[in-house]
């Protein structure tokens, strides 16, 4: 496929690698935000063509794995009612509520879909109008155009069977979040590429400039991850903290306007429940209040109760980079993708899972990047 | 969740019966119709990046080809280093 293979070429790769060999006298710790970078970081192992003191730890950035088992139980909750057709994304679907998933939810009869875009979501309620076609809005920046999307069409063509469950996040704040805590451990982040393609990167500039941390806006290829690691690395080995754009041929400074401007129109700013970190200020995105007659939670009052999460389950500093998933005494044994404790077990995205099914093929350091490597 | 797929456009359909503007996208072999709202500069023949449905930036062909000329120049600069010790 063009603009992914060669960004996978296996010599191109290893060069970039001994590159970054070159460049790297000192210990550094790098994180990488996005879930789908952990992905292929972790498939391809990337981590065993580095230096031996530049260590990748693994953010916050799959939507998935951060929703609060509250917000999921409120989804089974509503899925199981008559007249709902619930739908959402795949990964979403397996998540663990407190009693059950999604999927558990539909295997007793509700009405479960999974959908590719949530304009699905919306053909869906134009096809059924006795029914009521809740989708299931998850999400960082790069989802959000796509969900505002499905709403402002929804007001538009005056669909009143169709509403949204929001549970949308926003990525600088969990940056924050990770850089303010004593434990923090990242000096310099990888940002999320797709995510930059939507908003751009000068709110990255403030965060860089008070916490002294050089942030490279970074693909999702082997070939750009590591490129990504040479540029942060060259950072911090001159001392610099800077934001640099890595994935040129898709983000530009200032994002995507018209994505920015619609869901600005639909969506607000709100504190926003992370599952394993807390509540984060300005976090998340809600339906603002012209848009209020689509948003679920109002529609269906459904009751709640508040649930601990697994006493073992240490997703929350999985999420922050404070500790890999392998240090986990039920990782692999109590928790597996079959029998998850904690979301990033579940999600392909999440770095437990991603270290269940790729990490011990590459605990001897070997690498199985190929250009033939599929999949993501 | 935030995967993007690069994918060619085939043909933009300007009609279209969502009101939304819309486009035939090939993705080697596979071809969707995307939402091409958020993309109004893209043509015929661009490369769009596709996430949910939505293209959402157009690939920047000459910036594709940015990093292998910095591997590029990586090498060559250190085969000078080389030459100079």
């Amino acid at each position: 496929m063009k603009f992914v293979d060669e960004y996978r070429d296996r010599s191109a790769v290893q060069q970039m690698a001994q590159a970054i060999r070159r460049t790297s006298t000192r210990p550094w710790t790098l994180m990488e935000v996005c879930g789908g970078q952990t992905y292929t970081i972790v498939k391809t192992g990337l981590q065993g063509l580095l230096p031996e003191g530049i260590t990748l730890v693994h953010g916050p950035g799959c939507p998935v794995c951060v929703t609060p088992l509250e917000m999921i139980d409120r989804a089974v909750a509503i899925a199981q009612r008559p007249e709902v057709i619930l739908c959402s994304f795949g990964d979403m679907l397996r998540v663990p509520g407190s009693t059950q998933s999604l999927f558990d939810a539909k295997s007793w009869g509700a009405d479960v879909r999974i959908v590719y875009s949530p304009l699905d979501s919306l053909h869906l309620a134009r096809s059924y109008p006795n029914r009521e076609v809740v989708f299931f809005a998850v999400g960082f920046e790069t989802t959000a155009p796509a969900n505002a999307m499905a709403v402002w069409e929804a007001e538009r063509e005056k669909i009143p069977n169709f509403s949204m469950l929001v549970s949308h996040v926003l990525v600088p704040p969990a940056m924050e979040a990770i850089l303010s805590s004593p434990d923090c451990r990242v000096q310099a982040f990888l940002a999320a590429g797709h995510v930059c393609m939507v908003m751009g990167f000068e709110e990255y500039v403030p965060i860089s400039q008070k916490y002294r941390v050089p942030i490279v806006v970074t693909g999702f290829e082997p070939l750009d991850l590591l490129e990504g690691v040479r540029l942060a690395v060259a950072q911090l080995e001159s001392g610099r903290a800077e934001v640099e754009n890595q994935y040129l041929r898709a983000v530009r400074r200032s994002g995507n306007r018209p994505a920015q401007e619609r869901i600005s129109e639909v969506f607000e700013v709100t504190p926003r429940a992370w599952r394993g970190i807390g509540e984060i200020p300005a976090s998340g995105l809600r339906l603002r209040e012209t848009y209020r007659q689509f948003d679920a939670e109002s529609r269906f009052a459904v009751k709640i109760r508040h649930v601990e999460e697994s006493k073992e389950c240490i997703a929350g500093l999985v999420l922050q980079g404070q500790r890999k998933p392998f240090e986990c005494t039920a990782f692999g044994i109590r928790c597996t993708p079959d029998t998850p404790l904690g979301a990033p077990m579940v999600s392909s995205e999440g770095a437990c899972a991603a270290y269940f099914h790729f990490g011990r093929r590459n605990e001897d350091g070997n690498s199985i990047v190929s250009t033939a490597t599929t999949g993501h | 969740m935030c995967l993007a797929v690069p994918g060619k456009i085939l043909t933009i359909l300007e009609e279209a019966n969502l009101g939304l503007r819309r486009g035939k996208v090939d993705f080697c072999g596979i071809r969707k119709e995307v939402c091409l709202d958020y993309t109004p500069d893209a043509r015929v023949g661009d490369y769009v990046l596709v996430h949910v449905g939505f293209a959402l930036t157009i690939v920047d062909e000459q910036e594709a080809q940015r990093v292998f000329e910095a591997l590029r120049q990586l090498d060559q600069l250190e085969e000078l280093k080389e030459i100079a010790t």
